[in-house]
Parts: structure tokens; sequence; C-alpha cells
């Protein structure tokens, strides 16, 4: 059974006249990594929020499976809990949340849900800090407000460190890569390659090739105007970075 | 007689006035001739100002002459109920480690306190036994700070004043544990009650008191408090009020301080009960290089009613002041927030910041908030701001989309929002207190 399948999604605003996702297909299997990329606009964003489980969007027609459960069913923090997790586009800053208590609370309610026992204190710090170690994270932003004053790279570096934290089933990445100078690019792509596993799927969801350098992904698809008008394998993000998306999009009009 | 019963026939500022009348000439408490000499010029002169009315742009949003229309109880004389250390023990603070002052209906209770081993010079006691023991102090700074002229509440308080708290810290000492009044209110009868307070903190010295105010009585109650705080030259003087009475008390709570040259004062309140509640601060900065901070936080529930209303006198150069007050507001609660700054000619370099924040979590809650600036000097930097939203959604989903619950994110949330005024808070177990009670409420709005 595929971890994810996506059939024939499509997805408005709510409230408004106005649709995003125009029928999207997409299976991903456990283990494999996937790589949606497109131009602004595309809808690929989108995508990631309706598999979080944000409000704003309304499923006008078509289903996602998720383990075989109807995911649009859950709550967002059910969804967390199943094991699926969002790396944010735009990270938010919660000034007076700690990290240790909020990452804490995390921790437990998905542990909880997976059938675990709930860290005392010193074990969840101890745990704390071998995922800090392990995904080269400055353990003095464990001891902020989460990604409170935090740079751009420390917000995207954080939410690799999360989902380390939380070792979650699905992991899905919106644009992690933005916005990011070499180094911190280099240490996301080691924090995801490190967490690479045969029991979680990656989608990745990238404007640019650039980080399939570091990370290789399995399946490479393309999205245009809210359809994944192309699939193929690695080599594909390369002849994307070397033709550009008018290339597809013209292959696309003259097979619509 | 040891109380008499307002005659609620005639209107409510004639019931005061014969009150003071039939009371006149009673010792009403001992013979200091400087609290009894302001007695009489202060009832005339709430005569003339009469109870405050909406229609006063400083009382616009809070309805206090409806509360204070009520038939009440005032007591003239000590009252004793008889109270262990059973009743006080819910209200104490875990890890406290204070000189302890209870005051019951206003007055100082001596069996339940535990005031301890004070430092040379040091003096806590009631302010009526102060006004025999230490007249010259009295003398100097009682009536000094909270002027009655435009404040016919705190005139009222002044003409009937009985009794209250006094602490007294001589120059150059250290308190180091920090001083704490309990005031319960314990009554069968609907009570009117008007205590009043005296802290004096001389050149150099250091102090932090705490008072927190809780009530035995489901009773109506309106308590009228005066607290006046002197901090000399280079004094630190840390000023701590928790409300918490109950929703059957209202209450005008004025608190005035003084500042000399290079001298810290702080003072924090949270709000977590009454059917109204109004604070008026005032700190008059009028030395120079003094450091002024206010802090405040509203918890509301219910259809509680908490004004804060400041007031942050610069009338010398070269000072700071900062003022944060955050409110929270459930149900449909309602918060007023007042901030005036005055910078007087020729108070230059004055560095003043006032902020006001609050949530509203119904269409049933309500917040006014204005600032007031006033300023007459050039050099000068003085800022202010006000916001008022909902728990932030995006912020919300964030915390949903790693596993919390949407009530525990929202618990989170708001804790996370009033952290700012909690850490302002000094002591530790007094942090931890303010922090778990704050927790207890926001929990119980989603329950």
């Amino acid at each position: 059974m595929a971890l994810l399948e996506i059939k024939n999604l499509h997805v408005g605003v709510e409230d408004e006249d106005i649709k995003i996702l125009n029928g999207v297909d997409l299976t991903l299997d456990t283990g494999d990594l996937h790589a949606i990329m497109g131009p602004n606009g595309s809808g690929k964003s989108t995508l990631a929020a309706v598999l979080a489980g944000r409000e704003e969007y309304e499923v006008l027609d078509g289903e996602i499976l998720y383990d075989g459960e109807n995911l649009l069913e859950l709550e967002p923090e059910e969804r967390a809990e199943a094991g699926v997790f969002l790396a944010f586009q735009y990270p938010v800053e919660l000034p007076g949340v700690s990290m240790t208590n909020f990452l804490k609370e995390a921790v437990n309610s998905v542990r909880e849900a997976r059938g675990q026992d709930e860290l005392g204190s010193a074990d969840f710090l101890q745990y704390m800090r071998e995922r800090a170690d392990m995904m080269g994270l400055n353990a003095d932003l464990t001891k902020r407000s989460v990604n409170e004053g935090f740079s751009g790279g420390e917000k995207k570096r954080n939410e690799i460190f999360q989902l380390a934290m939380l070792e979650p089933k699905l992991a899905i990445l919106d644009e992690t890569d933005s916005g990011l100078d070499i180094d911190a690019l280099k240490n996301v792509a080691d924090g995801v390659n490190k967490l690479r596993s045969e029991d979680r799927g990656f989608l990745i969801i990238t404007h640019y090739q650039r980080i399939l350098d570091y990370i290789v992904p399995d399946h490479v698809h393309v999205m245009l105007d809210g359809k994944i008008v192309r699939t193929g394998d690695k080599d594909l993000a390369l002849e994307l970075e070397e033709h550009g998306y008018d290339w597809v999009r013209e292959e696309a009009a003259a097979a619509a | 007689m040891s109380t008499t019963a307002l005659d609620t026939s005639v209107r409510p500022e004639d019931r005061f006035i014969s009150a003071f009348e039939v009371n006149h000439g009673e010792a009403l408490n001992g013979t200091n001739a400087s609290i009894s000499k302001q007695r009489t010029d202060a009832i005339e002169r709430f005569a003339e100002l009469g109870i405050p009315t909406n229609n006063l742009e400083a009382w616009k949003y809070t309805d206090i002459s409806s509360v204070i229309d009520r038939p009440y109880t005032l007591p003239l004389a000590p009252e004793r109920p008889s109270l262990d250390t059973d009743d006080i023990a819910p209200f104490l603070i875990d890890d406290l480690d204070a000189h302890r002052v209870v005051l019951i209906n206003g007055r100082v209770d001596e069996a339940l306190s535990d005031i301890g081993d004070l430092p040379d010079g040091v003096v806590v006691s009631s302010l009526a036994q102060a006004g025999s023991t230490h007249p010259d102090v009295v003398e100097e700074h009682y009536g000094k700070y909270a002027d009655f002229e435009d404040e016919a509440l705190t005139a009222l308080n002044t003409a009937f004043v009985q009794d209250g708290a006094f602490v007294y810290v001589p120059s150059g000492t250290v308190v180091e544990k920090p001083i704490f009044f309990l005031h319960l209110t314990a009554t069968e009868q609907d009570l009117l009650l008007q205590p009043r307070h005296l802290f004096v903190a001389e050149d150099g010295a250091i102090a932090r008191i705490v008072e927190a105010q809780h009530s035995l009585s489901d009773a109506q109650t309106f308590t009228n408090t005066v607290s006046e705080s002197f901090i000399g030259e280079k004094a630190n003087l840390e000023h701590y009020l928790i409300q918490d009475q109950g929703p059957s008390a209202s209450q005008v709570h004025t608190r005035a301080a003084q500042q000399k040259d290079d001298s810290v004062y702080t003072t924090i309140s949270a709000t977590f009960t009454g059917e109204v509640v109004r604070n008026n601060v005032t700190i008059e900065a009028d030395g120079s290089f003094c450091e002024s901070n206010f802090y405040g936080l509203v918890v509301g529930k219910d259809d509680m009613h908490v004004d804060n209303h400041t007031f942050m006198g610069h009338v010398q150069p070269d000072c700071s002041s900062n003022e944060l007050y955050k409110h929270v507001l459930n149900d449909e609660s309602t918060g007023v927030f007042n901030g005036k700054v005055f910078v007087s000619r020729g108070s230059q370099r004055i560095d003043a910041y006032q902020q006001n924040d609050t949530l509203v979590l119904t269409k049933d809650a309500e917040i006014y908030t204005k600032p007031e600036l006033e300023i007459y000097a050039d050099d000068v930097v003085c800022s202010h701001g006000a916001t008022t939203g909902q728990i932030d959604e995006e912020s919300l989903f964030y915390l949903r989309s790693r596993g919390l619950s949407k009530r525990r994110a929202r618990i989170l949330m708001l804790q996370a929002f009033a952290q700012e005024v909690i850490d302002e808070i000094q002591l530790d177990s007094l942090e931890e207190h303010v922090a778990e009670r704050v927790r207890t409420r926001f929990s119980s709005y989603f329950a």
C-alpha cells in the first residue's frame, strides 16, 4: 500500500471563486523521496497546505489517502500524530513560547498517539540535545522562543530539526531551500539525507533544481496550473534547470 | 457604634457627608495630627467634586457611581472577625519567604501576621500605629503624593481614613525578604472599605512589597484603597499587586508614587477577578535619572470590568519610563486602558515608552484604549502603541501541525502573550504563583 495517494484532487479557496489545484494525481511509497517542481503560482505550496490541513482551502473533488485512510477527515494535530509533518515555507515566530516547552509538548503528543511513553524532562532534554547535534543545530537556539529573532537560515534549519524530533512517516518540505545561503542549503540537505529511511517518505516542493544536487530524488514531478504535467526521475530536474518551465508548458499545451 | 449603615434614601454623596458628620470628632485612627487635619478639607473637596460619572472623560468607560450607590455598611471602628491560620492558608504564596502582614477588612490582624525579624530601623506596621510611633515620617509623606484636589475617591478615602499598611525603610537599608501584605475581606454584610497605605523607602533603600487582595465572602464589597509610595534618591522599590477579590467585589485602587534622583520604582499589577476594578496609577519622577516601570496584566472572564488608568509625570530631565499593560479578555469582560505621559517644560532627554496590547477572545468582550501624551519639552523620545486582536491563526496552525491540540495551542499562545508581563516579576516565587494562576485561568477558557 502506498504511503500517500492523491487522486484527482481539485482545490479552491474557501468562499472565493478561485481554483488552484485542477486534478492532481500522485502516489508516494514509503522510503521514497519525491520532488515537485514548478513555477510560482503553479499550486505546489497549496498542495502542501492541503496535506497539512490548512482550513482556508476547500477540497472540491478527489481524495487523499494516507496509509490507506482518508487524510482529509483529520484535524491538523491528528495528521501530526499520524505522522505527517510539514516544514513551513515561512516558519512562524512565537515570542514567549520556549522551544523546549513547545517541542516537549509536540514530541509527547505524537509519542502518546503512537502508544509510546511520554518523555520526562531529563529524557526529553537528552533527546533534544542528541537531535540538535545530529542536525548540526546550534543548541543555543533551543533555549530561545520558537523562531523569534532567528535568521532565515536558522528558521529553515529549525524546521528540519523539528522533523528530526518528531520522526514523521511523511515529511513535506515546502520550499525549504528558498532564501538559503550555500552553507544553510547544504546543512538542510544534509539533515534531510540523514533522515531518509525505509519507513519514511519525503515530498519536497521546490522552485529550483539546486537542492536536488544535494538531495537525490527518486521521482520528480512538474506542476503547472494546478496539475502534474510531467513525471520523471532526477534527470527531469536537470532538464528543467537547463530549459526552464516554458518547455514543459509548451509540451503540455500541445498535448492538451 | 462600630458601623454606620449608609442611608440609601439620599444621594450617595450625602450619605458619606452625613456619615462623616455623625462621626466627626471621633478619633478614628489615633491622634495623628497630620492625618486628622486633612480629613475636613477632604470631605469638603469630596462634596464639591461628587462621585465621578461617565460624563467625566477620565471615567467615560467605567461606571463607578452605580457601584458606589449600593446599600453598603461603612465600618468605622475596628472589627475583628475571628479567623485563624487555616482561613488564610489558601491565599499564601508558595515559597514566598516574606515578612507577612495580614489585614482583615483594611485593618492589621496581628495574630495572623508574621513579620519576623526586620533590619534595624525598618518598620512594618499598621498606619494607625505608625501615626503615633513615627509621626514625623507620617507627617512628611502622608497625603503628599495622592492628591485629592481632582480625585473624589482619594478625597473620600482621606476623609474616612482609618488604617492600612505602613512600611518605612530608612536611608541606605536593604530589606532582603519581600514584605507581603495579604488583604482579606471577611464579612457577612455588604461593606465599603477604605484602606490607606504608606510606603516610604528613604535614600538608598531597597525593598520589595507584595500585596495580594482576596475575599472570604460573597457579600458585595467596594474597596476604595489609596496607597502612597515615596522612593528616595538612589532607592529601589518594587511594588506588586495581585487583585483577586472575587466576582462580587469592586474597587478603586489608587497607587501614587513619587521618586527622587537616580531612583527606580517598578509597580506590577495582575488582575484576576473583580466586578469593577479601577486602578489609578500615578508616578511622579521628581528627580533626574529616575527609572519608572509600570506593568499590568488583566485576565478577564465573565462580565468583569477592569480599568487601568495611568499617569506618568516627568517633571525633571534625564529620566526614563516603561509602561506595558496587557489584557486577555474572554466572555463578556471589558478592559479599559488610559495611559497619560506628561513631560514638563525643561524636562529634557526623557525616554518614555508605553504599550497596551489586548487579545479579545469573544465578540462580547470589549477593550477601550487611549494613550495621551502631553509634552512640553523638545528633546524627548516618547513612543506609544496599542494593539488589539485575536490569537494569531497562523501561529495556531503552526502549533497544531506539530501535534498540539487546538486547545493546548490556544492556551500556549495566551501564556506566551501574558509572559512578557510575568517576566518582569523579579521574585521567582511570585512569578511562578502568577504564572500558575494565569495558566489555570487560560485552561478554564477552553474547558
